[in-house]
């Protein structure tokens, strides 16, 4: 009940301020040829949500930022796993490492174009760099904490290195690496986005900045809340695995 | 032990010179493109020559300069917004879920109203900058304000201390930690919004060097421009890593 109340009050701001909107728009207060009326937005958002070519762009860019953060989170997690096992190799290759990882992902964008021309290539390249580090991080710090004793098992049991990664250490710290993939999804969107807007012409980034520039400022408002409708579906899905998956781990062996 | 430790640091520098010299022989040899991958002597000999043109030094500070403003009005709003959401409950009832939705949006994603409100000049970049730097500082403050210990602020109503001396006095300094912890991600993310808009509107500074150098397949400009964004993040970085240590001593201190 009183939850329900909160809820509805947290309504009130975003309600009052489109109203606003629409009045300050109605009677000439904001500029009508940048920021258009709400009542302008709906319907430009039903007229490309209905031919279908806003869900074409939001496949593109999931699909793209999806395809990124798997080839990130993979090796990621591969070059993780080794590290996070052998503190000789850790020492050896990190200064390396930490040489590279200050890199700005967005830095890669005109190698990228350079490398594979414009399409979906160059863009998964830039989300894998982007998601590459939180994976890595935290898988390193993940292996290392996995409990000594088991480790000390398997070497007793004589398992091979591949059986004591797949049936050990990764199950023992895949809570931990979730964690990791989980800010990097995040991460995946926002640069799929980035790359789109600065100069790949695919997705929602990109059918946004050409609304600007056909200025159709009525769609690009419909494309921009779009894109904070499904990124905000995006983050609370995560959120959502992220609870039932820790209530499962955190009873099990997250420790 | 010192032996091995000393043999590990070499490891590291020949592990990291291993990696130059096989790209410099493989693009000696063409095994690898030398356009896409041109030899890392020649994207030395390219930084060295827009050193000396002057080119490099104008374009950091360029880059440099948007991305400090932006920051820093990213610090100040996200500072008081965070302490304001963490202290008064109203504000969480009416406010934050509306920043909630918000705040998974792409801050790139802003780029087109931006540009159609702003043009295509500094304002637009610091604007688009501060928007997405805002939220790392804000959750940073939040928990931070939020943290204080009770007691304080018991100790602080008994002596008679108003709100706003309260907030400056006590509650700041105890957030401190977690406001710098949100700061530098915060500057991570103005430097990568910096180098989009640059991009985006062909502002001088070393994303717009960068995407130049790939529209004209000057790639030893391109890797000496990657080269100098990946410094400019790590000393950046490392130079606020410096001033949390000298402002929060006396934290170790009254310990």
């Amino acid at each position: 009940m009183g939850c329900a109340m909160t809820k509805w009050r947290a309504l009130i701001l975003p309600i009052a301020l489109l109203v606003l909107w629409e009045l300050g728009g109605e009677f000439g207060l904001l500029p009508g040829d940048t920021l258009s009326r709400p009542s302008d937005i709906a319907p430009a958002w039903w007229r490309t949500f209905a031919d279908g070519s806003l869900l074409l762009a939001t496949l593109q860019t999931f699909e793209t930022a999806l395809l990124g953060l798997a080839i990130g989170a993979a090796i990621g997690i591969a070059a993780g796993i080794a590290i996070g096992l052998s503190p000789a190799l850790d020492r050896v290759v990190s200064p390396t490492l930490e040489a590279l990882r200050p890199v700005p992902p967005v830095a890669l964008i005109p190698l990228a174009l350079l490398l594979y021309g414009f399409g979906i290539r160059m863009e998964v390249l830039v989300i894998a760099f982007a998601c590459l580090w939180p994976v890595l991080v935290v898988t390193v710090g993940a292996v290392r904490l996995v409990d000594a004793r088991l480790l000390e098992i398997g070497r007793l049991l004589e398992t091979p290195l591949m059986g004591r990664i797949f049936r050990l250490i990764l199950p023992a710290a895949l809570a931990r690496i979730w964690v990791g993939i989980r800010v990097a999804a995040g991460i995946a969107l926002v640069v799929a986005v980035t790359v789109e807007i600065v100069l790949n012409p695919q997705g929602l980034g990109y059918a946004m900045m050409a609304s600007a520039q056909a200025l159709n400022p009525a769609l690009m408002w419909a494309e921009l809340l779009w894109l904070g409708l499904v990124g905000w579906a995006f983050n609370t899905g995560l959120a959502a695995i992220d609870r039932r998956w820790l209530a499962r781990f955190g009873a099990g062996g997250a420790r | 032990m010192t032996g091995r430790n000393a043999m590990l640091r070499f490891g590291a520098l020949l592990f990291a010179l291993a990696v130059l010299a096989s790209w410099q022989l493989a693009a000696a040899a063409h095994i690898v493109s030398p356009v896409f991958f041109p030899e890392p002597t020649r994207a030395l000999a390219a930084l060295w020559q827009l050193y000396r043109d002057g080119t490099l030094l104008s374009s950091i500070a360029d880059t440099c300069l948007r991305m400090f403003f932006g920051w820093v009005l990213a610090s100040l709003l996200g500072v008081a917004l965070g302490a304001a959401l963490a202290r008064l409950a109203w504000a969480r009832t009416y406010i934050a879920p509306s920043l909630e939705f918000l705040r998974p949006l792409p801050a790139s994603a802003i780029i087109p109203p931006a540009i159609l409100f702003l043009g295509l000049g500094d304002e637009m970049s610091v604007t688009v900058i501060a928007f997405g730097a805002i939220w790392p500082v804000l959750l940073g403050a939040y928990h931070g304000f939020g943290q204080v210990e009770p007691r304080l602020a018991e100790v602080a109503a008994f002596h008679g201390i108003g709100p706003w001396a309260f907030a400056a006095k006590i509650a700041l300094p105890s957030a401190l930690p977690d406001i710098f912890a949100g700061l530098r991600v915060s500057l991570a993310v103005a430097l990568i919004l910096a180098v989009v808009t640059e991009m985006q509107a062909g502002l001088p500074g070393l994303g717009f060097t960068i995407l130049m150098a790939q529209r004209t397949f000057r790639s030893p400009d391109l890797y000496a421009g990657i080269l100098v964004l990946g410094a400019v993040g790590y000393v950046t970085n490392h130079a606020l890593v410096a001033a949390e240590r000298r402002l929060l001593r006396w934290r170790s201190l009254s310990r």
